[in-house]
């Protein structure tokens, strides 16, 4: 049996365990994904995309169960003043949920708005999931659209007042979960976006963003702290001229997580930032996995990503950066650097540029290295045991990467977190 | 206060012995000071009583106030009153120094069993400290020793002893790469902490620091032991004559 037969096989059987929600609007589009992933297959080991993370228990038919732990911490946003939409094991929580209504936009969930034929989200929703499938085939994401169960649309008209913030939570051992969201930002308009929480067992995401002229769409999610769990996010998003993105992903624990980023920055003078930091420990493999697609005037991509490893934890960065033929006067920056605590753990980089503009600055670093020994004596010599003066400098590590969350209050709430986490590790 | 009696120590990669057989005994409320050449062994010595890694203690002792702290981690020493200021005090990127003295005070503290300073008594004490260091708000604000000068570093670390208040003060080389006013500030900032219930152990090359700070004692190291002891009139007769004649006399 050859490797893409064994693939589709694999996706079939997959799809013989749910049934897709029927009719509506998406319809047309769940019926393209189904093709998109029927003739890809699911991904399987061998695929050079998913060299250095297996994708085996991603794509198996029933999701390895994963026991929720007991939190008696509140989500890592929910002190914040924002519209909150709560998600338990996948199924919309109405009674944690805020209204969903909120000056400025529109927000409808995805499994009640399907019903109607006509939306604003037809056009994005699947559609931007497609277009990043090549070069390079994302079956997940297809799959995501094909199957999703519900998800959240935003109609951006204007700027609301505050975040809309997304909180999962997973109870259900053997949850099995597909959330599709869909952002629409209108010219000068601009979202706060805010994800937290373990959405269940196994969890397939996937987000939609499209933001038009001007448009500004600011996204700060926190993965974690539950440790069973299995996640595989895809994020697509479009650029028009001038706008703004910016997304930063904080990663605590988790099984497996592999997070897509795929950027398009169609309009010129674009701007858009990817940015994460996680922290691993022991059976943790956190894959970051980004294509950015220059294909405007003067615009500029930054990717940040740093990852704290101990007790064997594999940290994974494939990113990379393509410059189209008239993308003159493009500004690509690239680092990812991992800090390896022990002689256990392993960071594995594929930086990756594809430049066919001759005018444009792209950069890009990777490294990984240990605790600066002389910085832990110097903390040591002041009275700070060895476990929390390690703990200072992981934070100081991780630093730079919180430094690309915009939000000052955003950034010190997960940093507050990340602080809150490591200490919990050491008692 | 310290005691150490016969004292030796090696590099821990190499066979090459530092320390051989170092006697020294510093009591409360005095100074003491050593000089010695390049490769006598003092900043060795300052390294080993901190409990750095990379050195072997081969033989001997060293007890603070009668606790052996060559057993102790390095932070049970700070705790149990030891402080170290460094020659090179170091650069920690992304650790704001505000937060790191404020972890180090309570964690000594803690690790005494007494109560942790609240953030608001912190502020208030370090504010006052730093002031008369002329350490501005903006040197608090920024990462550890990022992008101070020489002088701000060496002020930065008497800040940190003055926050401490250890009972027994290491101080290596302080005066290395200070400008005369520099070291005024500096040696300000010692005296300003002298009690009668503190000791001082002084690392220079110079007699000039111990124009400001006037020691009570003067030990002269050389290849790895205290040779000579004396009053601050040895520190004077090393500024004129070197050390050849001392160590001549001694060999």
């Amino acid at each position: 049996m050859g490797d893409t037969q064994r693939k589709v096989e694999l996706a079939q059987t997959r799809l013989d365990t749910i049934s897709p929600p029927q009719g509506g609007w998406t319809a047309e589009a769940r019926a393209a994904a189904l093709v998109r992933l029927q003739s890809q297959g699911l991904p399987a080991r061998r695929d050079e995309y998913w060299r250095y993370t297996r994708p085996d228990t991603l794509t198996i038919a029933t999701a390895p169960n994963a026991v929720p732990e007991q939190h008696s911490e509140d989500g890592v946003f929910e002190h914040l003043d924002a519209l909150k939409i709560v998600f338990v094991d996948g199924i919309f929580d109405p009674q944690a949920s805020d209204d969903l209504s909120l000056d400025g936009i529109i927000i409808e969930r995805l499994a009640t708005a399907a019903e109607f034929d006509i939306h604003w989200a037809k056009p994005i929703y699947g559609s931007l999931e497609a277009a990043g499938q090549t070069p390079v085939a994302r079956p997940l994401a297809a799959f995501n659209t094909a199957q999703a169960s519900d998800g959240i649309l935003i109609d951006v008209k204007s700027t609301p007042s505050k975040p809309v913030s997304v909180i999962y939570r997973h109870k259900d051992a053997g949850s099995d979960v597909t959330l599709h969201h869909v952002v629409k930002v209108a010219e000068d308009a601009k979202l706060e976006l805010l994800e937290s929480g373990a959405a269940a067992a196994r969890f397939n995401h996937v987000l939609e963003i499209d933001i038009a002229d001007r448009g500004q769409f600011h996204h700060v999610r926190a993965q974690g702290p539950d440790h069973g769990c299995r996640l595989v996010t895809h994020l697509f998003t479009r650029l028009g001229t001038e706008s703004v993105f910016k997304s930063f992903t904080l990663g605590a624990n988790g099984l497996l997580t592999r997070n897509e980023c795929v950027i398009e920055l169609t309009g010129d003078d674009a701007v858009a930032h990817v940015a994460g930091a996680a922290i691993g420990d022991g059976d943790f493999h956190h894959d970051d996995t980004v294509f950015i697609t220059h294909d405007a005037l003067r615009c500029e991509s930054r990717q940040v990503f740093k990852k704290v490893l101990r007790n064997g934890a594999v940290g994974v960065f494939q990113g990379k950066i393509l410059v189209k033929k008239d993308a003159q006067k493009t500004d690509g920056y690239q680092i990812s650097q991992s800090l390896l605590l022990d002689g256990d753990s392993q960071f594995l980089a594929k930086p990756e540029l594809e430049i066919y503009a001759d005018d444009v600055v792209c950069s890009h670093g990777s490294t990984s290295g240990a605790i600066d020994d002389d910085a832990l004596f110097y903390l040591r010599a002041r009275g700070i045991p060895v476990d929390i003066a390690t703990d200072l400098l992981t934070l100081a590590f991780l630093a730079e990467a919180l430094l690309e969350i915009e939000s000052d209050s955003l950034s010190s709430a997960v940093g507050d977190r990340l602080e809150a986490w490591l200490a919990q590790r050491r008692s | 206060m310290l005691e150490i009696k016969d004292l030796c120590a090696s590099l821990a990669d190499e066979e090459k012995q530092i320390l051989k057989g170092v006697n020294l005994t510093v009591e409360a409320g005095k100074v003491h000071a050593i000089m010695g050449p390049n490769g006598s062994g003092k900043s060795t010595l300052s390294y080993v009583l901190s409990g750095k890694d990379g050195y072997e203690v081969t033989g001997g002792s060293a007890a603070l106030d009668d606790e052996d702290i060559l057993e102790m981690e390095t932070e049970e020493r700070a705790a149990a009153g030891l402080f170290l200021a460094f020659q090179y005090p170091i650069e920690i990127p992304g650790v704001g120094n505000m937060v790191f003295m404020r972890t180090a005070v309570n964690a000594q503290r803690k690790a005494r069993g007494e109560e942790e300073m609240s953030a608001t008594e912190f502020l208030k004490e370090v504010r006052a400290r730093a002031k008369t260091l002329k350490i501005d708000a903006d040197m608090l604000k920024r990462p550890v020793n990022v992008g101070f000068s020489g002088g701000e570093k060496k002020r930065n670390e008497i800040l940190q002893m003055a926050m401490l208040e250890p009972k027994m003060c290491i101080l290596d080389e302080t005066d290395s790469g200070l400008d005369v006013d520099a070291m005024k500030l500096v040696a300000e900032g010692v005296n300003a902490l002298r009690d009668k219930g503190r000791a001082f152990l002084v690392i220079t090359h110079y007699q000039r620091l111990l124009d400001h700070i006037k020691p009570d004692v003067v030990h002269i190291m050389a290849e790895g032991r205290i040779v000579k002891t004396g009053g601050p009139e040895l520190a004077l007769e090393v500024e004129q004559n070197g050390y050849s004649d001392i160590l001549a006399e001694v060999a």
